[in-house]
């Protein structure tokens, strides 16, 4: 560790993180740091509970023990109004995307604007959304609906739409799955160029290794619910374990 | 023994269907009138369930005034009494016909449409998503929708009866020409207030239980697709049923007001 990530401080800390659906015990204690303007993936098979672990960052799921910090705030203890604040600084990019298909491009990207900063005028809303859309290269789809744009654009656009709020915390669920190879490289390169402008700090949730590998300042591994392993990408292709190396080596 | 068993286990799965409506709609009193209020939504929504039944409520309206006139007047003629046509239909049709007609055209297409519509959002986390960006969905979508159908439902009746009447006017015309004025002069001198208002009030809660039942089965959508179709389904097969229960116990009260 330098003295540089040494003296910043953990935007986001769990601790002892657990989450069981009935029988099916998903999370069983889980720890997890990210510091100010760190990059930290978590990866992990499919269904090993990656998603459900950043919708309890962001409130969308209620963990069942442990505590989760952030910005210093303890998510489980606010209120409503209390976490749609905090919500303002966190961004949040779905697996689905999560277009509204009922909006148009503009009216999507409009939409946590409206919400989340209510004080702003008309005039900053348009140059938030072209900024927005500029940043993502896709200003011509301004007044298109989300059906009419190929997957790959939906997630620029749904990229876009989280960093339409500026938030110091982005979280990505599994930003590049389910696209060719040349367009997930697009899109991983915009997050780089996402954290390079915005100074974000992210969890990046994925099984996409290409993207791990360029995103990523430190990956930990997520298996039957704990942290399994936790490395730079180097150490974790190099590591002796079995499991670990299957999963780098494939 | 075993059939017993499996009409135990669905009528325990129904009651908690009852509960879940039940507090389903306790939350939308509890919620629903706490600011901000969605009024853009809200207008919104008013105009797509006003705007899209109206061409299907009022092509059925004409027609059952139509219908219903046909067929009532061998009846009536056998017992000497064909003037009393106008006065019969119209009682028939703005108590009970206009009212539960248009209801059940509504829970088949605005209540499979919101069915569909917020069950896609659930499932495609649409509604997650709004509730990161800081809006309560529950408000924003359920709340806004329930108002709609209440507030419009009472209106697509008056637009019903209205059309049903005319469709009754020709068909009393079709044998014996009764003149336009002759026919609406009989038929407001029988029709009161007592038969109207009764008639608007349950339309209201029409509108409203095909709100709520059309909001419930797509917000609580299961995942997948086979989920969005269930919930449309659900929502216009439960609301058609509470739209039968809630005209009973409607019937019931206003009997009760009559012999009073
Ligand atoms: N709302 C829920 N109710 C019940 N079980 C759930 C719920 N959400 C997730 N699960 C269960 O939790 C487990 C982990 O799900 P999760 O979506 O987090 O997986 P994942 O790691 O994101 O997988 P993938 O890579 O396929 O997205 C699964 O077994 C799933 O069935
Ligand atoms: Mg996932």
């Amino acid at each position: 560790m330098n003295y540089k990530t040494k003296e910043r401080e953990n935007v986001i800390e769990i601790r002892d993180l657990k989450k069981s659906f009935g029988d099916n015990h998903v999370i069983r204690g889980f720890d997890l740091n990210v510091k100010d303007r760190e990059s930290v993936a978590v990866l992990g098979q499919s269904g090993s509970g990656k998603s459900v672990l950043i919708k309890c960052v962001i409130g969308l799921i209620t963990a069942d023990e442990g505590t989760i910090k952030v910005l210093g705030k303890a998510v489980e203890q606010l209120n409503q109004v209390e976490l749609d604040e905090l919500r303002t600084d966190i961004g949040f990019l779905f697996q689905s995307n999560a277009l509204y298909d009922s909006m148009t491009i503009r009216e999507n990207l409009e939409f946590p604007l409206r919400r989340l900063r209510r004080d702003k005028s008309k005039a900053e809303i348009d140059a938030a959304v072209q900024e927005a859309l500029e940043d993502v290269g896709l200003f011509h789809t301004l007044n298109l609906m989300p059906s009419e744009l190929s997957g790959g654009m939906r997630k620029r656009i749904s990229i876009a739409r989280t960093l339409i709020v500026q938030p110091k915390i982005i979280l990505y669920d599994e930003p590049t799955t389910g696209l060719d190879p040349i367009t997930a490289g697009e899109i991983n390169q915009l997050m780089n160029k996402v954290q390079e402008k915005y100074k974000t700090a992210s969890i990046i949730i994925s099984h996409d290794l290409d993207c791990i590998k360029v995103t990523a300042q430190r990956i930990v591994i997520l298996k039957n619910g704990i942290n399994y392993k936790e490395g730079t990408f180097e150490e974790l292709k190099n590591s002796e374990d079995p499991w670990v190396s299957a999963f780098f080596n494939t | 023994m075993i059939q017993t068993k499996g009409q135990f286990q669905s009528a325990k799965r129904f009651l908690f269907l009852v509960g879940d409506i039940g507090q389903f709609t306790l939350r939308f009193f509890r919620e629903g009138f706490h600011k901000p209020f969605e009024w853009k939504e809200i207008l919104k929504q008013c105009g797509e369930v006003g705007y899209r039944s109206l061409s299907l409520v009022g092509v059925t309206a004409f027609i059952m005034g139509l219908v219903l006139t046909i067929q009532s007047r061998p009846t009536l003629v056998e017992f000497g009494a064909e003037s009393w046509l106008p006065a019969m239909v119209s009682v028939s049709l703005i108590r009970e016909i206009g009212p539960v007609i248009t209801a059940l055209i509504c829970a088949g297409k605005i209540g499979s449409r919101i069915g569909a519509e917020l069950g896609s959002m659930r499932v495609t986390e649409q509604i997650d998503a709004m509730e990161v960006s800081g809006t309560n969905p529950f408000k924003y979508l359920v709340t806004t929708r329930v108002l709609a159908t209440s507030l419009m439902l009472p209106l697509l009746v008056i637009f019903a009866d209205t059309i049903a009447l005319y469709g009754s006017f020709l068909a009393v015309n079709i044998k014996g020409a009764v003149s336009f004025q002759l026919f609406f002069n009989q038929v407001f001198e029988t029709l009161e207030f007592s038969d109207l208002i009764p008639s608007i009030l349950k339309s209201f809660f029409f509108g409203f239980i095909i709100g709520i039942i059309g909001c419930y089965m797509g917000y609580n959508s299961k995942k997948g697709t086979e989920g969005v179709g269930k919930s449309a389904n659900s929502a216009v097969v439960v609301a058609s049923l509470m739209v039968f229960i809630l005209d009973l116990i409607a019937v019931q009260i206003t009997d009760l007001f009559y012999e009073l």
